[in-house]
């Protein structure tokens, strides 16, 4: 490389990255920078490749590929750039010698042991680039599918086998096609991008540091169906991912992608987006309906389906982020490419998110059928306290909390329901040996209580009942009988609810009684009395 | 249909059959809470769990559409065992005292806890609760305890779906969620227009009538009917012996179909209040005290001043007027007394006040003297307009069910000088409100119909088939002259003519167009020129003679229609029929033995102004209270004073009671037997919840008056008077009592050949045979604004009071609406200096009254509005002696005035 070219230092400007400093590194590369003209240094802001345990990244181009200096602090900017001017031209890996130096970011094994396909352009480019996104392999599923008729494209969603990534894992193809059948004057593609899951992350992450592929996504789901509008509902707890998300919008409709010609297409197709208020139960999607449509966060009754009847009453695509931005890819590279990873009926690449008590957290993208164990082991690094790792919850608040025993099992929607299980959005939360699950148990109950919609009974006063049937039992308080409560108030909340939230509620406690006994029975330090039963052991043995 | 199994049982149902209503039908009762028939499946209790081969978990039923070959089982340990423990959840946050709850015998919580067979709560009672939550008191008519709640949504649907009103909602979440009315306020301070829909609703003791908290649960029911509004609703009077304790809306009502306002469904205590007069009073002077006297004494009083009157001054110088607030048979026998015993046809009644131009102006151009559809067909159509009138406080239940449908999409049209509350309400916005000038209706109506007329929009099809070809020719000739354009007349009513265009095509083109009016349209010198107008409209533009079109008056009061039909207008016998021909006239000289006079009597503007020239001198007046209701006070009081007898009849010693010399008690309408025919010619029974607390039924009073005049009167029973009626007007001719109560109510014609009624009037043709253009040159009114006089009054009614207040003013309802205030402009309050709250003097050239003003841009600028419910305001002292040029109906709705602040 020349002198005289210039050299970029990439920053990412994404919520996680700032949140540990990201945007003070990319102040002091400004500031070095700004008193260093002819430097052939210039700050490009990019997406995080999700490898939260290594943010703040900085990335910088040479010859070999980005080399990349992780968990970088602003006080480490001015020496580390120092030393690569000096270094450039004359060195193909300028700055390899540095402390923070992690060596070429696409050969580190935490990524490359990855098979990304829909984060494979994450952290590489600028998220509101639309050239960068079209240099690297943008728009190419959207001008494939401009060659399909509406059938085609359903086809292809159908033929890849791709299924629904927020967590209910409905064949996303199947759904598209009820939609596009559907007779209606109006239709609509509605993303969910509640990503109110403790422990998940990729939706923001997607949307901050390739936001085209969503808008791209949700396009072509436009295409399939016949639908001229689709709505963004996002949390209002992602204010960063608003503005990105929102000017990506913008930079959409300058660049034609969006508006009354798709990409000089016939096709009219433009998104709004919409920010929520606060509730977890709008992710839920027919309370997110219902909040779009103006009224109150709370669950419909199905039937209807969305697909028959969403939206102001019209037929309506709602997916997650997720299955949205694996659109593009599926048409891009064909059904058979993206059905050609994954296992059974679990097709694809899935990104998993590791979170919790975790050395190496971030965001993980393998096809399904890797087991737990592997995945753990492969990237997590272990607990971040050091400690044993005792318990994992997989699919957020309302996934079970898994056992050692249970971690070779593959991840795959249908491997999981058969052991009482969900992947849901992909959420791995990990606990060490300190966790108190019964506290865990009461938390799923509690956590349930403080959002659920009030609309259903089980679900409404059933969480909170659940709450004091679960302090009763760690407080030793007749154990027998509320043991017995609490798996018939599960049963009710399972078989009685409304919509996931209550009906899924039972599966964290359930896997809890089942696999952590113990730690539900036994007196948690905080509240133990002089009545609480002193073994575990026994206790555990007295209810089962 | 589709099949499928329930617990075995074959079932056969229509598509879109919920399992919950489908097992219904099969004998099936699946326990429920949220679920009730009146409001849309919600899902939310999950009682009504079943299970269904195939599908996953408990669905519920209430919200499961049947499918064809399901197979479901209502009942299984699984299905047991979640509705126990949901029932167990419930109660472990609800108070234990059904022993001691106003809703104990009468509440589904109660009923389901039974039949789930919850026998314990193992939460225990200790755990978080609403129990501690505070009532609501606020409401004179219902409690609202939310420690009794159990969050079913049922009340907040029911002001949703049924309402329309949206005053309540579920805020917060979770375990928290709770009803709350307007922005959690009290019920009272909230929007709510205390219908009683959600009192209806609720499961619980939750939302309760104060009423049934007092007196305990009822022990018997009485269907009948309102006494208040032209809609006519069914209730259902439940009673404890003769005491009411509540008045339920019927769902199986034609009119209201289950809903219930403010003034049906709780202002009913008037009807027992102490300020009845339950005994005969006479005296000789008006200056004298009154004096009790048994019935015979004051009957025999009145027949022999009556007697003595006709001795001196002639047969005509006595006269009755019948009352709209009577049932058809008391009615009947007033006029019948005065044609038979009087021997005169000086009958007239408040419906000349009201809606005699209506009566007119229907006959004249359609043949029927009435609407022509029923309420039920606003649901189908797709533009509304609503021309003087105000549903939502005049008529309310009516207006829920308009509401409904223009919440569906329908397209509305306003014509009304104020912003009434439909221009812009929840999930409501008119299209058009073409705000014209009062007095200019002619004018507007006439640029509608150029606007079809000139630009193509005639149906030509209709006009062809079914409308008078000469009268239309001349009618389309005269229309499309260039004064009734919309540009023409815009500088004479205020209205924009791009607006009244746009509006005129939409009546036009946008589907089923039906117009609804009130007494905007009536109450006019031009008033039966409107009501012409309007049918030529409809004609035109073809959207009468089926679902969904149609002209509809909005009947004032509860038996407008039916004291019409029965021949209480001077120059008709019963069933609209000329007092001159001799055909019908000798039919009822046949039934009634007795010579009628072939010569039409007085009107009720001409007996008072006889009665202040001294030829007209003894009036039996039955339950209206001229003295306050009609025009020009003064005027009406001079002539009250030149009577040797006045007789009211009445629950009251109201107004006009100041000037008579015989007080003949009435019966309230829960006393009364008979019938009430509503704005839809539906013909409702009136049933008694106790004897006539007056000792007399109003018609035996009235039989007793006309057997001491020398025409004996009598009946076995009203039954009786209503098989009369039916024997002598065919339009009543399938009309009996035993008939009515076998069907529930029936829409006249009721004859042999359309037995269960006429829902919709001149579906094939019109009843005159083809329908009739008549010419309708606008002609301003006289009364004008002036430099003195520089703004127009005109006059309205608010949703809790009822007309002169008589009633309402004797129940809580004067919670709402204290006093009667005048509503002005602020560009027109700021230049007086009139500010809101201040006492202000408001004159006409006939007198002066002083109210409380409120400041709003509601009123367009020169326009001030006022109600007349409350006889301190007494709004009519300064209404004019101005009247419909066919009719004499009054002018009311337009009086120049100025208004000035007072100290």
């Amino acid at each position: 490389m020349s002198a005289a070219s210039v050299w970029r230092v990439h920053v990412p400007s994404d919520t996680a990255a700032a949140s540990v400093g990201a945007d003070e590194v990319a102040e002091a590369v400004a500031r070095w920078t700004a008193s260093h003209s002819g430097s052939g240094l210039a700050l490009h802001r990019n997406g995080s490749r999700g490898a939260a345990w290594l943010e703040p990244l900085l990335e910088i181009d040479t010859p070999k590929g980005r080399l990349g200096f992780a968990q970088l602090s602003s006080a480490d900017v001015p020496a580390l750039l120092d030393q690569l001017s000096v270094e450039l031209g004359r060195s193909d890996t300028p700055g390899l010698a540095h402390a923070r130096c992690i060596g070429l970011v696409d050969e580190h094994p935490w990524f490359r042991m990855q098979q990304r396909l829909m984060f494979a352009r994450a952290g590489r480019i600028d998220p509101l680039s639309i050239d960068e996104y079209r240099d690297t392999g943008g728009l190419a599923g959207l001008q494939r599918a401009l060659q399909f008729d509406q059938s085609g494209i359903v086809q292809e969603v159908i033929d890849s086998g791709l299924r629904g990534r927020g967590g209910a894992a409905f064949p996303t193809g199947i759904k598209w096609r009820t939609v596009q059948q559907a007779a209606a004057a109006s239709k609509y593609v509605v993303c969910n991008a509640d990503e109110g899951d403790s422990g998940t992350f990729a939706d923001r992450l997607l949307m901050e540091a390739d936001p085209f592929r969503l808008i791209e996504g949700m396009v072509i789901a436009g295409l399939a169906v016949g639908a001229q509008q689709g709505y963004v509902y996002l949390r209002s707890e992602y204010p960063r991912t608003i503005r990105t998300f929102d000017a990506a919008l913008q930079a959409a409709r300058n660049a034609g992608l969006l508006g009354p010609r798709v990409l000089d297409s016939p096709h009219a197709f433009d998104i709004e987006l919409r920010v929520g208020a606060g509730a977890y139960i709008c992710g839920e999607e027919t309370a997110l309906l219902e909040s779009l449509e103006g009224r109150r966060g709370q669950v419909r009754s199905k039937p209807p389906l969305p697909a028959i009847a969403g939206l102001f009453g019209c037929p309506t695509i709602i997916n997650n982020v997720l299955t949205l931005a694996a659109v593009p890819d599926v048409l891009a590279q064909g059904a058979a490419h993206y059905a050609g990873f994954g296992v059974d009926r679990s097709r694809g690449t899935m990104p998993f998110q590791l979170a919790g008590n975790v050395a190496q957290g971030g965001l993980v993208e393998l096809p399904f059928g890797i087991t737990l164990r592997e995945l753990i082991e492969t990237f997590a690094g272990g607990t971040r306290s050091g400690r044993a790792l005792r318990a994992v919850q997989v699919g957020g608040p309302l996934g079970a909390y898994l056992p050692s025993s249970q971690w070779d099992t593959p991840l795959g929607y249908e491997h999981f329901a058969g052991i009482g299980a969900m992947l849901g959005h992909g959420g791995i939360v990990l606990f060490d040996d300190t966790v108190n699950l019964g506290a865990m148990a009461q938390f799923a109950m509690e956590f349930c209580a403080i959002e659920s919609c009030g609309k259903c009974t089980p679900c409404r006063i059933g969480s909170t009942r659940g709450v004091e049937v679960i302090q009763k039992l760690r407080r030793g308080e007749n154990l027998r009988a509320n043991w017995d409560l609490l798996g018939e108030l599960c049963e009710t909340m399972e078989f009685g609810s409304l919509c996931a939230m209550g009906g899924l509620t039972p599966l964290p406690v359930r896997s809890i009684m089942t696999h952590f006994t113990a730690d539900l029975l036994a007196p948690s330090p905080a509240d133990s009395r002089a009545d609480a039963v002193a073994s575990p052991d026994l206790v555990a043995e007295e209810v089962a | 249909m589709i099949t499928a199994r329930i617990d075995g049982i074959e079932v056969a149902v229509p598509p879109g059959t919920s399992v919950l209503q489908a097992a219904k039908a099969a004998g099936i009762s699946i326990p429920k809470l949220c679920a009730t028939d009146s409001l849309k499946a919600f899902g939310s209790c999950r009682l009504c769990v079943v299970e269904i081969d195939g599908r996953k978990g408990l669905p519920a039923s209430c919200t499961t559409p049947l499918e064809a070959g399901m197979v479901v089982r209502t009942q299984s340990p699984t299905v047991a065992r979640v509705r126990r423990n949901v029932m167990e959840l419930y109660i472990s946050d609800h108070p234990l005292d059904c022993l001691t709850c106003a809703a104990n015998g009468d509440c589904e919580l109660q009923d389901m806890a039974g039949a789930v067979g919850l026998r314990e709560v193992r939460y225990g009672y200790d755990g978080a609760n609403h129990l501690q939550a505070q009532k609501d008191e606020s409401n004179p008519y219902f409690s609202f305890d939310p420690a009794k709640c159990i969050v079913c949504s049922r009340c907040v649907r029911a002001c949703d779906e049924i309402q329309g009103t949206l005053a309540l909602s579920i805020t917060d979440r979770g375990f928290a969620s709770k009803v709350a009315a307007g922005m959690d306020e009290a019920f009272l301070e909230s929007e709510c227009v205390s219908c009683g829909a959600c009192v209806q609703a609720c499961p619980t003791a939750t939302l309760i009538e104060k009423t049934v908290i007092d007196a305990g649960q009822p022990d018997r029911q009485v269907k009948t009917t309102c006494a208040y509004c032209g809609v006519g609703c069914s209730f259902i009077a439940e009673l404890k012996g003769t005491d009411v304790v509540r008045m339920t809306p019927d769902s199986s009502g034609g009119a209201n179909e289950g809903h219930s306002c403010v003034k049906g469904r709780f202002a009913w205590g008037y009807a027992t209040h102490p300020d009845r007069v339950l005994r005969p009073l006479v005296r000789e002077r008006i200056t004298d005290a009154w004096r009790e006297v048994s019935w015979d004494e004051a009957i025999a009083f009145a027949a022999s001043k009556f007697r003595a009157i006709q001795a001196t001054h002639g047969r005509d110088a006595i006269g009755g007027v019948t009352s709209s607030r009577c049932t058809n048979e008391e009615v009947y026998v007033v006029q019948k007394m005065v044609r038979a015993a009087f021997h005169n046809n000086n009958v007239d009644t408040c419906a000349r006040v009201c809606h005699s131009p209506t009566g007119y102006g229907l006959k004249q151009t359609f043949g029927t003297s009435a609407g022509t559809q029923d309420f039920r067909s606003v649901a189908y159509a797709d533009v509304i307009v609503v021309i003087g009138a105000n549903p939502t406080d005049a008529h309310p239940v009516f207006a829920s069910r308009m509401k409904r449908r223009l919440r569906q999409g329908a397209k509305l049209i306003v014509i009304d000088p104020r912003r009434i509350d439909l221009v812009r309400s929840p999930h409501i916005a008119a299209a058009h409100h073409l705000q014209l000038r009062p007095g200019t209706n002619v004018a507007v109506i006439n640029a509608l119909a150029h606007v079809i007329v000139t630009e193509g929009l005639v149906n030509e099809t209709f006009v062809r088939e079914r409308c008078d070809a000469v009268s239309f020719g001349q009618w389309r000739e005269f229309i499309a002259r260039p004064e009734h354009s919309p540009e023409a007349t815009e500088s004479i009513t205020g209205v924009p003519a791009t607006e009244l265009r746009a509006a005129a095509r939409l009546y036009a083109t946008g589907g089923n167009s039906a117009i609804y009016y009130g007494l905007g349209v009536t109450e006019h010198s031009q008033g039966s020129t409107m009501v012409l107008g309007i049918a030529n409209l409809a004609m035109a533009a073809g959207q009468v003679g089926r679902e969904g079109t149609g002209v509809n008056p909005l009947r004032g009061q509860n038996n407008v229609q039916g004291s019409c039909d029965m021949g209480s207008f001077p120059h008709e016998l019963p069933g609209y029929r000329h007092i001159s021909d001799g055909a019908v006239r000798g039919t009822f000289e046949n039934a009634w033995q007795v010579t009628l006079d072939p010569e039409p009597g007085l009107r009720i503007p001409n007996m008072l102004a006889s009665a202040r020239a001294g030829t007209f001198r003894g009036m039996f007046i039955q339950g209206e209270d001229l003295a306050q209701s009609d025009p020009d006070t003064t005027h009406v009081v001079q002539a009250l004073e030149a009577m040797d007898c006045v007789v009211v009849q009445d629950l009251f010693l109201n107004e006009t009671a100041k000037y008579a010399h015989v007080f003949l008690p009435g019966t309230a309408f829960l006393e009364k037997d008979g019938t009430f025919t509503n704005a839809e010619r539906r013909i409702n029974r009136v049933r008694p919840t106790s004897p006539p607390r007056s000792g007399l039924h109003e018609w035996e009073a009235v039989c007793r008056l006309a057997t001491a005049m020398g025409y004996p009167m009598s009946y076995p029973s009203a039954a009786a008077i209503m098989d009369e009626i039916a024997a002598l007007t065919p339009s009543f001719s399938g009309v009996s009592f035993a008939y009515l109560d076998e069907v529930g109510s029936v829409q006249w014609p009721c004859t042999a050949e359309t037995p269960r009624g006429t829902r919709i009037m001149h579906e094939q043709g019109f009843v005159r045979g083809k329908g009739r253009f008549l010419l309708t040159q606008y002609v301003p009114t006289d009364e004008r604004s002036t430099r003195r006089y520089p703004l127009l009054l005109t006059t309205g009614r608010i949703l809790t009071q009822y007309n002169v207040g008589t009633q309402t003013r004797r129940t809580a309802n004067s919670t709402w609406h204290t006093e009667d205030v005048l509503e002005i402009h602020p560009h027109d309050a700021e230049l007086r200096g009139i500010g809101t709250g201040d006492g202000v003097q408001l004159a006409s050239r006939k007198g002066a009254i002083t109210l409380h003003a409120q400041v709003t841009d509601r009123v367009p600028e020169g326009i001030v509005y006022t109600t007349f419910h409350h006889p301190e305001a007494a709004a009519n002292v300064v209404t004019t002696e101005y009247s419909d040029w066919a009719t004499n109906c009054p002018e009311y709705k337009v009086t120049a005035v100025e208004v000035r602040p007072v100290d």
